[in-house]
């Protein structure tokens, strides 16, 4: 009698833990959806290439989400995403990573090219900036506008949080990997720091060319002697616009069936296109 | 309202049918449903228990390495947090400064305190005893509501719109700072001091009152020299609720405060808080790294200082108990 009873309670707890079970395995016929993670730049550029993609291909189901490249890698070597968006090569350790978990290393290609814009508030009269002023300014040596030809006032620095791949490549590419000044004031995404620097006079923040709303750019030069340009299409294919850099697909392995399909298709002609209508810049 | 005439009250008891609990005579299905009943509820509340101390296991065993092992303790241990004023964790030479992400948590906090404690309080000193009952009906639910406020909206709020006010105000460089994150932060955190103020005021015996006033005291004398007073243990736990709470919120700070790692004096100076650091950086963070252990470090820091400050306030709650019915 007790013993029947103590059944009849396992049953009522246990078997809605099944029925929860088997509904989220089954899936009916469903194909699993082809999922890409990674960086917070690319998400609007994913979300496109899928809305376009899924729309040709009613069968297909794409889920884009954010969280940065370093998240990105890490759900690609835990195996919770068939693709990684990237704004940064692969570190070392998480190419060993991959090959270790899976027996391969991971795929890579190459799907559009991104400025790292520089922006300034719209009534900043600077207009060009050279690598090394850059770095003196984020640096923390060269804390004023007049020290760069502006007005006499405080400048006020805007970056990335360090989580995310864009702070990396800032520091690495203009920074020559020396450090951050202590006052970068460090905003959740780019569209943050867009934000930010339009609502600040004195204000400079760097990040994707895409998000350039309220802002003025600036024009970068490599040195006192090149030519000072702006991270258009023309520039940054050519590379003669000097920060600029890669954004990458990664892979456990070489794409194929509906993964290959996507990727072939943010490489198509139609993709690429979509690449220029967000505000990065087409590879091919 | 007031005019309709209360309702009978003797009718609903007799609606629940009442078993026999005379114990011989209790069925035995019902026993044993009622032990399954008991065991269920002990489970309910063990495993409350049992996920905090889950969680403090977890967090001191992943902080632990920064104390321990010397691959960790190569980059980040307790000296080398100190000996560098420089908070940048990602990099060829990561540097785990956290003076200033302590000097950032007390100068948010401070400057919360300074505005959220007389505000609160002092709300709660007019709604028991100033206020007429239906203003008070009003007032109540009005400022637990922003309580319902998600932080989020809170910090959205002071990034957007609270932080122009600041900058135009004290004119300071940078638009996000301790003194505007500090503000959202305070009303963030006044509900909690208020409501709980208010439950100890109100909590003070009619007697205290009657026996001030009969003495000739006005009523602002009586709700400053008496009851105040009275309920002081009772307003000191909201006041250590409300920090406890200041010190372990995250968004707000995140968003208003520009979260640059500077060591400096004044409150218009971005800062960055020890929560904000780890929402932000935890994220990206590689399993098992020195940056990982030193986060989770940080987490340890602010779990310990909550849970002292809640302990506090514990205290004082006991103290205003029996204050007020035993002597």
């Amino acid at each position: 009698m007790r013993a029947r009873r103590w059944r009849q309670v396992g049953v009522l707890m246990i078997g809605p833990l099944l029925l929860g079970l088997a509904s989220g395995c089954g899936g009916g016929g469903r194909p699993a959806p082809l999922t890409v993670k990674g960086s917070d730049t690319m998400v609007i550029l994913g979300q496109r290439w899928a809305e376009v993609y899924m729309s040709a291909h009613p069968g297909t189901i794409i889920q884009v989400t954010g969280g940065g490249s370093g998240t990105g890698f890490a759900a690609l070597i835990n195996g919770t995403t068939d693709i990684c968006q990237a704004s940064r090569p692969i570190k070392e350790e998480e190419r060993k990573q991959v090959e270790e978990r899976f027996g391969a290393p991971p795929h890579e290609t190459v799907v559009a090219r991104d400025g790292l814009a520089i922006y300034l508030h719209a009534d900043n009269p600077v207009a060009e900036l050279t690598l090394a002023q850059l770095r003196h300014i984020y640096g923390g040596r060269i804390t004023r506008w007049n020290g760069v030809g502006g007005p006499n006032a405080p400048i006020v620095l805007y970056g990335r949080e360090n989580s995310s791949g864009t702070y990396e490549y800032f520091k690495e590419h203009v920074l020559e990997k020396g450090d951050f000044a202590v006052s970068v004031q460090t905003l959740p995404g780019t569209a943050a720091v867009v934000n930010a620097v339009a609502r600040d006079r004195n204000g400079i923040g760097y990040g994707g060319a895409a998000y350039l709303k309220g802002v003025k750019e600036c024009a970068v030069k490599v040195d006192e002697s090149s030519p000072a340009t702006l991270p258009t299409a023309e520039n940054v294919r050519s590379r003669a616009y000097p920060i600029s850099r890669e954004l990458y697909f990664y892979s456990r392995k070489v794409p194929e069936g509906p993964m290959k399909a996507f990727v072939d298709f943010a490489l198509s002609d139609p993709g690429q296109k979509l690449v220029t209508e967000v505000g990065y810049f087409p590879v091919r | 309202m007031a005019a309709t005439p209360v309702s009978s009250p003797a009718v609903a008891p007799a609606a629940i049918p009442l078993r026999p609990l005379v114990h011989g005579a209790r069925p035995r299905s019902l026993r044993v449903r009622e032990a399954v009943i008991d065991v269920l509820l002990r489970l309910c509340a063990l495993s409350a228990v049992a996920g905090l101390l889950l969680i403090v296991v977890f967090v001191l065993r992943e902080a632990l390495p920064v104390l321990l092992d010397p691959e960790t303790r190569r980059e980040a241990s307790l000296e080398r947090f100190f000996a560098t004023a420089m908070w940048q964790p990602v990099g060829d030479v990561p540097k785990y400064g956290i003076a200033p992400l302590l000097l950032g948590t007390l100068k948010v906090v401070l400057v919360a305190m300074v505005f959220a404690v007389p505000v609160s309080v002092l709300a709660a000193v007019y709604a028991s005893e100033f206020a007429p009952a239906r203003v008070r009906e009003g007032l109540k639910p009005v400022i637990e509501l922003l309580a319902g406020i998600p932080s989020v909206v809170l910090g959205f709020f002071a990034l957007i719109v609270l932080a122009s006010w600041v900058q135009s105000l004290t004119g300071a460089v940078s638009r996000l700072n301790a003194l505007n994150a500090g503000f959202a932060l305070g009303l963030g955190i006044v509900p909690t001091i208020f409501s709980v103020s208010e439950d100890a005021l109100r909590s003070v015996p009619r007697s205290y009152r009657e026996a001030s006033l009969a003495l000739g005291a006005s009523r602002w004398a009586t709700a400053w020299n008496v009851i105040l007073p009275a309920a002081g243990a009772g307003v000191s736990a909201g006041i250590l609720l409300g920090l406890a709470r200041a010190v372990g919120e995250t968004m707000i700070v995140l968003m208003a405060s520009g979260n640059a790692a500077m060591i400096s004096g004044t409150p218009l100076d971005s800062v960055r808080t020890l929560s904000a650091s780890i929402a932000a950086e935890l994220a990206e963070v590689v399993v098992g790294s020195p940056h990982y252990a030193t986060l989770f470090f940080l987490g340890g820091i602010l779990f310990l200082t909550t849970f002292v400050i809640n302990v506090g306030a514990g205290l004082f709650v006991d103290r205003l108990r029996r204050r007020l019915a035993g002597a």
